[in-house]
Order: structure tokens, then sequence, then C-alpha cells
């Protein structure tokens, strides 16, 4: 009989967790997880080599589903879990996934620093402008003027680039991709992944039954086609003009640098503090 | 090399060394009076091991590595004082339900909020015990000598990795910071435990499954064994449930893998309390001057005691209860409005008067202050 093959998304989905999964119809986390499932099946990557982190909220639910060792930690803090992980155990793949409040509101401090760090640790950032998990309360990506529930009359504060805070922050690796645009998303968090260094994945993704409910945004097929059409390839992007740019979303590799790496820093200091106590003993 | 029989040790200098003959090879701090020197030592001496070191961005952060660590197979430590201490309570929930073996110090300085920098204090007793949400165990252990900071810092780590679950070392600012000549044990007197972890092969570990200990085992990421930690109450496999079926037992079993090995907490000693018509109850620096208070009485002809509570939480009250048993009267003297006499009462159950003695001022109780208390309240 011809054996079928079930694909690398049935290789790396974790056959002992209950099934459906949490998230709401129309949600963008469903593509991110095949899309992290493809890019880890691409890497060589064994599942025992990769470890995959989480903060709290709708992106927060998505390690479980993958058959790798998985930890769902507290909310804004998953990447101080991942530090130290990483720190303990280098050889590691460590992956962080995290939404937009986690990672820039209650975790905000805990993402600059990372990236000021350098540890080599990927954090795919899923923005959906909203607390999704909550229902719908503003975030700080969500647009001004945009509606929340905690913004009944408008939302008033500007909203964060991610992708900008974490270059400036000193991630080795940034990029902007969506779940529209999937073969894109492969592609950054492929890189990411085998990046040296901190490696931020921002991946903006629908959430019609919050922001876009509130916001007369439409169902799953209007927002994904507003992403399809706000989204402007970097290469693009960079020889456009303001009136091109007006209303658009530079998508792609924004930066990929070499910068000093914590762990091979590290690895020095241990050597120099053994020397000098060895000296100190002779 | 001859290893120095008698040394002078600070506290905190005693407490780190105590966590290095345990095993600690992770250490991730913020800076704050008065447990920096313990961060300070650890950069200096893990390093050497080329074991990680890291002082991170806020308490938060630290404990938050501390965690991932220990699931990566360290043994891990953060040192802290009050109001790191609070920041850290969130995470300290989340080592408790996914049953992380961690060492938690605090150095009770003065509060609330930034209080008095840093005077010393003990009003961080209950939250200790108390501090993090949702019903829970805790343990706590509380040195009072130099020595102690030592021993009791490597039965923190034993207890935590026996038990898998936080421990908390509740010192204060007097002890972490005074220093005395002690003799340390010998290396190779020191016990250590390690954690139990799996044995069967991957495709037969249920993470959360346990034995008659209700202890589970713990694999270490990347170890093999591929499992799901999370703070969401979970089922024997680790994912999320509200099953009642499912959740009652789990409860059940995080409180009961503690109760159920009680009288290996009962950490207490007893000064002179054979003969004594008065006992006094002490901890930490307070319980110096206790013992101080008993000689002293003993000169006036008082026949006085001193039960010294090494362990805060899970209450030492069988340990309590005997030593109540047929005392006149009571004191339990405590820089705090009576944290854990409250607890000396609770347990009283008629079997003696109970009478607290708080301070807060900054300052230590003195040994008169006791024995005037005492007098007091004998009339």
């Amino acid at each position: 009989m011809k054996q079928i093959h079930r694909g690398v998304v049935y290789d790396w989905l974790r056959h002992d967790k209950k099934f459906p999964h949490v998230w709401c119809p129309g949600c963008g986390l469903g593509i991110l997880l095949g899309s992290l499932m493809r890019t880890l099946a691409a890497s060589g990557l064994e599942k025992d080599e990769v470890a995959l982190v989480s903060g709290i909220g709708c992106s927060g639910r998505l390690p479980v589903y993958v058959d790798v060792g998985s930890v769902h930690t507290t909310h804004g803090r998953a990447l101080t879990f991942a530090t130290g992980i990483k720190l303990f155990k280098p050889k590691l793949t460590v992956i962080v996934v995290m939404g937009d409040g986690d990672a820039t509101a209650i975790g905000g401090n805990h993402l600059i620093h990372a990236a000021r760090r350098n540890l080599d640790i990927t954090s795919i950032i899923v923005n959906n402008q909203t607390y999704g998990m909550t229902g719908g309360q503003y975030s700080p990506t969500t647009p001004p003027g945009y509606k929340a529930a905690t913004a009944q009359y408008g939302h008033i504060e500007p909203s964060f680039d991610i992708s900008a805070l974490s270059a400036t922050a000193g991630a080795a690796y940034v990029a902007r991709s969506t779940v529209y645009h999937v073969t894109q998303l492969d592609k950054v968090l492929g890189e990411a992944i085998a990046k040296r260094g901190f490696g931020v994945v921002e991946v903006l993704s629908p959430c019609p039954t919050n922001l876009g409910r509130q916001n007369k945004l439409g169902g799953n097929v209007e927002m994904m086609k507003t992403l399809k059409q706000s989204a402007m390839r970097i290469e693009h992007w960079e020889k456009a003009s303001e009136e091109e740019r007006a209303g658009r979303i530079p998508i792609g590799t924004l930066v990929d640098r070499d910068l000093p790496r914590y762990l091979e820093s590290y690895k020095k200091v241990c050597e120099e503090a053994a020397r000098r106590r060895q000296e100190a003993c002779a | 090399m001859l290893r120095p029989k008698a040394r002078l040790l600070q506290g905190n200098e005693a407490a780190s060394m105590g966590a290095l003959a345990a095993g600690c090879n992770f250490f991730a701090g913020y800076p704050i009076t008065p447990a920096s020197e313990i961060t300070e030592y650890m950069s200096r001496e893990l390093p050497v091991r080329s074991h990680p070191f890291i002082q991170m961005e806020d308490e938060i952060a630290s404990i938050g590595a501390c965690i991932g660590a220990s699931l990566a197979g360290a043994k891990a430590m953060t040192a802290t004082s009050g109001p790191g201490f609070s920041l850290m309570q969130e995470n300290l929930g989340y080592a408790c339900i996914a049953e992380t073996p961690l060492v938690v110090v605090n150095v009770m300085r003065a509060g609330p909020s930034t209080g008095m920098p840093t005077n010393v204090s003990q009003g961080d007793v209950q939250q200790a015990r108390w501090g993090t949400h949702g019903d829970h165990p805790a343990i706590v252990l509380c040195p009072s000598t130099v020595l102690e900071c030592y021993t009791l810092m490597v039965r923190a780590f034993n207890i935590a990795e026996r038990f898998r679950t936080p421990v908390i070392f509740l010192a204060d600012e007097v002890v972490a910071h005074m220093r005395e000549k002690v003799i340390l044990p010998e290396e190779d007197e020191v016990e250590i435990i390690d954690r139990r972890r799996p044995t069967v092969p991957p495709d037969w570990y249920v993470p959360y499954k346990t034995d008659g200990s209700l202890i589970p085992r713990l694999a270490d990421l990347g170890s093999g064994y591929r499992y799901h930690v999370t703070g969401l109450v979970h089922d024997d496999r680790g994912f999320p449930t509200r099953r009642a079926d499912e959740v009652e037992p789990f409860y059940t079993r995080l409180f009961g893998k503690i109760s159920r090995h009680f009288n290996d907490l009962q950490l207490t000693e007893n000064y002179m309390t054979e003969d004594a018509d008065y006992l006094i109850i002490a901890y930490g620096c307070t319980a110096r001057s206790a013992q101080a208070a008993v000689r002293l009485g003993r000169e006036q002809g008082i026949k006085l005691g001193l039960l010294k509570l090494q362990i805060l939480w899970p209450f030492p009250r069988r340990a309590v209860e005997s030593a109540l048993e047929g005392k006149k009267a009571v004191i339990a003297p405590e820089l705090n409005m009576g944290q854990i006499s409250r607890e000396v009462k609770r347990v009283n159950d008629g079997r003696s008067l109970v009478y607290r003695l708080g301070k807060m001022n900054g300052s230590m109780i003195t040994p008169d202050e006791i024995l005037n208390r005492l007098r007091e309240v004998a009339k």
C-alpha cells in the first residue's frame, strides 16, 4: 500500500493535546502556527533541540500545540523565562511567542532589555492591535482613533511601531510580515531562527472578533484583504515616495546585523574569572 | 590546600557560600540593599565555575529567569529585599503551580513600600506565606546566625529540589549584614539532594503523574522529554484543564506533597526549655536577643527558655505545641505588630498564655525589653 505522507504540520503537531484549539474563527494564530511548524521542519532542528516559550493572551496558547518542550509563562514575562533557559542550556533553540500587549505593554521592559542584551533568542510578536482574549481593550499598538472596549469614544494614544522599537533597542534581526504573506512569513521566521543574536519577527494578524467588530473592519476576509493592500515590501518601500508610503506598512527583513552576542561575551568572562582565580591560588 | 577552620563571615556571604555548596549553578538578580552582597558574591563566583550569572532588568525578570533555568535543569537562586520581593509574587505563584524548584532570598528591611532603607524588620513573614494570589502551600526558612545562613541555605535548596517547590529564605538585615566567627562544615559533610528526574523512556513520561510521595519527577527542558509547562491548572500531562475531576486532585496533591512530609519540616531549636516556667518563641535576629534574655533571666532566677524557629512556614506546630505545654506564660517577640505571635496563639489552644511583643522603629528588640515584657505579664 502506498504510504501517505501527512506533511510536516502533522509531524510537529502535539497529538496528545486535546482539540479543538482555543482561537476564534478568522484568527491569524492558526496560520502562524502552521508557518512556525513548517519553518521548524525546514530548519533541520530536532524536536528536542527546541524550546517554545510564550506569555499570556491568545498567542500564549500557541506553544502547547507544538511537539517540543513548551513553557506557557506569566503575562509579559516570557522573555525572562526564555533568558534563563537559554543561559543555562545554550544549545537549545529558544523561540518566544508573544502578543502586542504581552510584549510591548506589560513586557515592554523585558523586550527592550532582551534586545539590548542580544542573546540568541527568536521573538515572534503577534500584533493584532488589541487585547483579544480579554475582549478588545486597547493595546500599545491600537491606532489612534480606533474604538476599543476601554476606548469607547476613540483611542487617543499614539501607537508603538514594534519593529522600530526592537531595532532601536538593539535587536540583531528584525522582520515584519503578516499572516496573509505566508511564504514571506515562513522565510523571515527561518531567517530569525537561524540568526545568531536576538531576532524579532512582528507578525500582523487580524482579530475580527474584537478589533474588527468594534471598528467595523469587516470579517476575516476583509481584514486579510486590508493586510494584503496595506503591506509594502521593504524593497519597494525604500524607493517609494512619501505619497506612496501613506497608509502602507513596510514588510520584509528590516534589520539584519552582527552585534556582540551575550553568550560569547559571557564565555570570555568565565575564562577570565577562572584565569584570575588560578593566579590567586597559585 | 589547608582549609582555615574558623573564619569571619558576613551573613550574606555565608548564605551565598551555602548556596554554592548546595549546588546552586544559576543566579539572576537585581541590586537592592540589604541583599546586594549575595548578588555581588554570585557574580564573582559563578563565572569561575562557568555557570551563568546575570543581573536582570528588574526583580520580576530575575525570578522569571530563575524559573526558566530551573526548568532547564538548574539549581537557581535569586536574592532581594521587600520591594523586590513584592514584585516577585506573581512568578512565585507560577513556580508553585508549575512545581519548579527555586530558592528566593528575601533579606527583610522595614516596609511597607520603600520604608526605612535599610533598617531591620521582620514585616514580611505573612507576605512570605500569602504574598502570591490563590491558595497554595509555602515553605519559608529563617536564619538567626551567620552559620545558619550557610546550613539553612543548603537545606533550602534540598527542600526545593525534594519537594519541587520554591523555597523562601527569609533573612533579616541584621543577620545578613553582621559578621560572626563561623566554622563551616567540610564540603563532604554537606548533604545534597537533587530533584528526581524521570527514568522511564520519554514516550512513557507523564509529567505530573506521581507515586506515594505525591512529588512528580521533573525532566529538564531539552533532555528528550517533551512536555508542556503552564501556570494554568493542568492535568497529569501538563495540559490546561478546568474539569472538576482533574482540578480537585491537582490542588489536593499540591498541598498534600508538603503536608504528607510535615514531620520532616519541624526545624526548630530548644534552648534551656526542659525546666522552663516561661518560654520565648522567636526567630531571625530577634532569637539572638531572646537567647541573651534567657541567660539574663536565669541569672535573675527566672526559669526562662527559648524555642527558636528556623522554619516559619509551614508553621512548625508540632514543635510549638509541645514547647507550649506546661509553661506559665509565653512571649513571642518580633519586629512587626504580631505576625508570628498570632500563629502561636492559633496553635496554643489553651495550653498557656501567649503574649506578643512587637517593635517597629528600625532597631532590634533588646534582651531587657523581652524581660520587662515578661515581668509585666507574669505579675
